[in-house]
């Protein structure tokens, strides 16, 4: 059965389109019917990290307006025939987006794609609402700093109360995914380490992907890191999230400065 | 960091997680809650000015989410002496 999933943080700037790609891109390359969706109308971004800025013609407001079909706008990754991407519209604003819309929008993309990966815009306004409303699954994004902490314990809490399945009764599937973390700042302890977060905010962890340059090189070519460089530490970490999101149990590592035998014998786990 | 700094300096990403925490406990008890909060306090305010003349800001509303399920609703509403001038006439 399709599952719609949020990637989602309240916070700017801590990853989420990056993750959107890559978690896509990581999904689709294990055979899943992938689709991501932009939704950050008046800003778009996903379809530049994803190298697809040149072949955008129809968006998703010209859908939710129903003056595109959906197969218009659904533009399919040339690296990756799983994987399809539905750009957000650069010159609308997000007023555009109605709920009827996108929830239409929505039950046709459940027929056809394995995972529907919604690409929230940052905030906790309409837009981030929209894209987290039918979310069966949630990817929280966060930063070890605090204002990124506190803006994902807000979101975790709008998740809980003003989803479809909260409406219902239900509960949405919540995870916790780690990214920028700085292996070497947080031995010294200047930042803010796994335990700590996941304590305060009490949702599963999905993964730690650490800080690299090669997320910058990804952006920069526009391919998902999980695409361009899978060997890379940040695509590694991508990959085994895109694992446990399909409910395999791997260990979570949390990412150390490798510098020789005695940090590879002091490797840290947690669980 | 030198040793001598790892004894003297707290690590700053300790003071990051003690003020998230008493933060988000503050925040999260307010959730919700604050909605009904600002009506209550609004509603209240008007039948009680239907009497009596009392200042806005000498009216607290508090909601305390308390443990088994229990939650106590606290009204704390300072009224000015009750004579004949701050009588509302009808």
């Amino acid at each position: 059965m399709a599952k719609v999933l949020v990637v989602t943080s309240g916070k700017g700037g801590v990853g989420k389109t990056t993750t959107t790609a890559a978690l896509g891109a990581a999904l689709a390359q294990s055979g899943q019917n992938v689709v991501v969706i932009d939704f950050d109308v008046g800003l778009r971004n996903l379809d530049l990290v994803m190298g697809a800025e040149r072949r955008v013609v129809f968006d998703f407001i010209n859908v939710v307006q129903g003056d595109a079909k959906l197969s218009q706008a659904l533009i399919r990754d040339k690296r990756c025939e799983t994987l399809s991407i539905l750009p957000a519209s650069q010159t609308r604003d997000k007023d555009a987006l109605t709920a009827e819309g996108v929830a239409q929008v929505i039950d046709e993309l459940r027929e056809k794609f394995d995972w529907i990966i919604c690409d929230s815009p940052a905030g906790i306004e309409r837009g981030a609402q929209m894209a987290m409303y039918h979310a069966d699954v949630a990817v929280v994004v966060t930063n070890p700093e605090v204002s990124s902490v506190r803006d994902s314990d807000r979101i975790i809490g709008m998740l809980d109360s003003t989803t479809a399945k909260a409406k219902n009764g239900e509960k949405v599937e919540k995870h916790l995914l780690m990214t920028r973390y700085d292996p070497s700042r947080a031995a010294r302890g200047e930042m803010l380490n796994t335990e700590d977060v996941l304590e305060i905010l009490s949702i599963p962890l999905l993964g730690i992907v650490p800080e690299s340059e090669e997320v910058l090189r990804a952006s920069n070519v526009g391919s998902p890191v999980t695409l361009s460089n899978p060997e890379s530490a940040p695509a590694r970490a991508y990959f085994d999230a895109a694992r446990r999101l399909q409910g395999e149990k791997l260990e979570i590592q949390i990412p150390i400065e490798r510098k020789g035998l005695l940090d590879w014998l002091f490797k840290k786990r947690v669980a | 960091m030198s040793l001598f700094g790892l004894f003297t300096k707290r690590n700053t990403s300790a003071v990051a997680r003690d003020r998230l925490q008493i933060l988000l406990a503050h925040e999260r008890s307010g959730n919700g809650n604050s909605e009904l909060i600002s009506q209550l306090h609004r509603e209240i305010l008007e039948v009680i000015k239907r009497h009596v003349t009392v200042d806005q800001d000498k009216v607290q509303v508090k909601l305390d989410g308390g443990l088994d399920g229990c939650s106590v609703l606290e009204i704390d509403i300072e009224m000015p002496q009750m004579d004949k001038d701050t009588r509302r006439s009808a």
